[in-house]
């Protein structure tokens, strides 16, 4: 059963972060997610020196304004004429430092564990479970990260057209008249919303993986975008899958293993995609040099 | 305790030279590196740091420093090279491709170090302790080592500062002038390498990238030659150093490497306002400033106009309202402009006897308003015929018109515009009831 819970944790996470993952590599935002698993930090420590518990939710809406606040500090800093990557580097390292140094100023009061917060194992998840009334309902990050998916997954089915444009040619998208600015902050929100509710159970390495590494391969396997959403869960769920068979295995870090696992999904994709993979392009090059 | 008492302690000493070596050569390299927008490589090569850390721990057993700078260089040239094969091979885009191999190579990495942990030899403390960096615990023997490779960092950019240069702004011409320009590609990246793998143990994963982005792009903000923006960002990346550095040392608690990237960051912030011409703040003013020039050439220009269709008016003066007609502008934004425009001497407001008072030219002002008007219509009559002139070789950038032409190339273009009726109507030459009230109003000023 518990096998069952990680496995299930690891696709939930998965599959919401691959999903939204897409829209980042269309977009050249894929260093989005990395800031902002790093940039969270300063609002977790600050809800946790205002709340005094270690309680799910205050942990979760500081998180969460912390996201917020990256990523409109980027597109501001984006807007003034700064380059995107260089405004994504200075944004994120500034706000983890001020929460390193916050966690280091307070480190009485503050019974924060850097690595417990940032690197959470999702091992744990089976035995932190959600009592409703008497009930036992499961584990509490299946309900947290499940509810994210759905809401990720309703915004954009709501929204899908829109979104779409504004991914590929936002530029048109602002002619026809979609507040195109809105649908950023929209898909940014979902994207550090999915961020903040996985890193606290499953570890930041596997969210930021688990938002571009699947992704990438749905990329390099088709040109249209609903497939792609399609195939990008489809390679986080099987990497959670093997990841975990790996992760017993070997006796390792199981959100490792997963991110272990989807590297080398991707790498397959890389290597033997039947349009863009090396293998592909090789044989084409042969059979026109033939020609 | 004082800075000068922290100052004369050798070990605050070494670490404070330590870092600001640090930030020196992250300035440097970080330059190049934010022009050829690679901001973030120094992130990734970073965190590819760690498999190879794990490794070199897995088969060696020791935990000396020297053989784990050498495990986190492969690994990161390992990086690179799988960041470089797939960007060149497949259509995903270099931030994807760095995302990507960042988080693969650092999950690789925790594998490994759970591997460790959990086997029965292993023991993995210290490890996580070199990439996360403690500045504080820098001795002697590893600020030696930095200000050996910071020097050869340094002598190498100085030496190969042209090619880089020319790698930086245009490869593809730099090819054609027969300069290996993948290998100097590589080398950078090489150097890049070098220096985040010295700044780990420092500063550790997260604030060496910052490291290698702040000064840079703080130093972009004051300059646009790449010789004095590398100078500028060593400086700065330097100063970022000292300063967290000191900052550190007089707070308990406070760790060195975050207070280096807030010193850093303050610098950009500051820059990012203040920089006389990229600033937030200067631009805004310039903003304002070109925005009302403009509107007054607009009202001018209105009021010029105004008189050519009704020129009986022209001694009598124009009032706001008609002016708001011709002008669609709104009247307190036209009385603002009108005002300023009489400050200046270009207009003056004339109450003539019984009648209503209205808005005039003064000689200053016809002047400038025909000057304006002509620069507008030549404008119109050039954009209107383009094919016709294209022997003058006119730039369109620039405003002027008529300043781009010799007086014989003007002439048939004045010709044309006659035949077109739009010559400016009103003698630039002052009227001379106009000179006369323009004579009685300095004499009234005075």
């Amino acid at each position: 059963m518990n096998t069952l819970w990680i496995i299930l944790t690891g696709a939930l996470v998965a599959a919401s972060c691959g999903f939204l993952g897409c829209f980042l590599i269309l977009r050249r935002m894929a260093m989005l997610g990395d800031a902002i698993s790093h940039a969270v930090l300063p609002g977790i420590v600050l809800a946790f020196l205002v709340s005094g518990s270690r309680d799910t939710l205050p942990m979760l809406i500081g998180a969460m304004v912390a996201g917020l606040l990256t990523v409109f500090l980027i597109q501001s800093l984006h807007q003034s004429g700064v380059k995107t990557d260089a405004a994504i580097g200075v944004t994120f390292t500034a706000l983890f430092s001020i929460g390193v140094v916050l966690v280091s100023l307070y480190t009485q009061q503050v019974d924060l564990d850097l690595d417990c917060v940032l690197y959470g194992e999702i091992a744990y998840v089976p035995w932190d479970t959600w009592q409703w009334g008497t009930m036992d309902m499961g584990p509490r990050a299946v309900w947290l990260i499940g509810g994210v998916f759905l809401l990720s997954l309703l915004t954009v089915g709501l929204f899908y057209k829109e979104i779409k444009l504004c991914s590929f040619d936002p530029a048109m998208a602002a002619a026809v008249g979609i507040p195109v600015l809105f649908f950023h902050y929209l898909l940014m929100g979902l994207v550090s919303l999915a961020t903040v509710a996985s890193f606290e159970s499953v570890g930041a390495i596997l969210v930021v993986a688990m938002l571009v590494v699947p992704a990438a391969t749905a990329y390099l396997l088709t040109d249209r975008l609903p497939v792609m959403l399609f195939l990008s869960m489809g390679a986080g769920i099987l990497s959670a899958g093997g990841g975990y068979l790996l992760a017993t295995w070997l006796d390792s870090s199981i959100a490792g293993a997963m991110t272990a696992v989807a590297g080398l999904l991707f790498l397959l994709s890389f290597v033997f995609s039947p349009r863009y993979g090396l293998v592909a392009k090789a044989l084409a090059r042969r059979r026109f040099r033939y020609e | 305790m004082n800075v000068w008492m922290s100052l004369q302690d050798p070990n605050t000493q070494w670490v404070l030279f330590g870092c600001m070596l640090l930030g020196l050569s992250g300035g440097v390299l970080g330059s190049f590196a934010f022009l050829r927008g690679r901001s973030l490589m120094g992130d990734a090569l970073a965190h590819a740091a760690l498999p190879g850390v794990c490794l070199v721990y897995l088969l060696t057993g020791s935990k000396s420093v020297g053989l784990f700078l050498i495990g986190a260089a492969i690994a990161g040239l390992v990086a690179t090279t799988c960041i470089t094969a797939i960007t060149r091979h497949t259509r995903i885009k270099e931030d994807t491709a760095l995302a990507i191999t960042l988080s693969v190579f650092f999950g690789i990495g925790i594998v490994l170090l759970t591997f460790i942990q959990h086997s029965p030899t292993g023991n993995q403390s210290g490890l996580d302790k070199f990439l996360f960096g403690q500045a504080a615990s820098l001795v002697s023997g590893d600020v030696t080592q930095m200000i050996i490779v910071s020097i050869v960092l340094l002598s190498i950019t100085t030496l190969l500062f042209k090619e880089f240069t020319l790698l930086t702004f245009d490869p593809g011409y730099g090819r054609g002038l027969g300069f290996p320009m993948g290998l100097l590609d590589s080398l950078l990246m090489l150097m890049l390498l070098t220096a985040v793998v010295i700044g780990l143990q420092a500063v550790g994963v997260v604030l060496m990238a910052a490291m290698l982005i702040a000064p840079a792009v703080t130093a972009r903000y004051w300059t646009d030659r790449l010789s004095s923006m590398v100078i500028l960002a060593g400086l700065f990346g330097a100063l970022s150093g000292m300063l967290g550095t000191l900052f550190s040392t007089q707070v308990e608690n406070l760790p060195t490497g975050p207070m280096i990237v807030l010193a850093a960051t303050c610098f950009f912030l500051f820059s990012l306002l203040f920089s006389p011409r990229r600033g937030l703040l200067f631009r805004l003013l310039r903003f304002l400033r070109l925005r009302k020039t403009i509107l007054e050439e607009d009202v001018l220009c209105a009021l010029y106009e105004w008189f050519e269709l009704s020129p009986a008016h022209f001694l009598k003066g124009c009032s706001p309202e008609s002016l708001m007609e011709k002008s669609g502008k709104p009247l307190r934004t036209l009385r603002r402009a009108l005002l300023a425009l009489q400050r200046k001497g270009m207009v003056d407001y004339r109450k003539s006897g019984g009648e209503q008072p209205g808005w005039i030219f003064t000689a200053a002002g016809l002047q400038h308003a025909h000057q304006l008007i002509l620069n507008q219509r030549l404008w119109d009559l050039y954009w209107m015929n383009e094919q016709q002139y294209q022997a003058l070789s006119i730039d369109p950038n620039k405003g002027d018109f008529v300043g781009q032409l010799v007086p014989e190339q003007l002439a048939p273009i004045l010709r044309d515009l006659d035949s077109y009726g739009l010559t400016p109507k009103l003698s630039a030459i002052p009227h001379p009831v106009i000179t006369r009230i323009d004579q009685k109003r300095k004499g009234v000023s005075v």
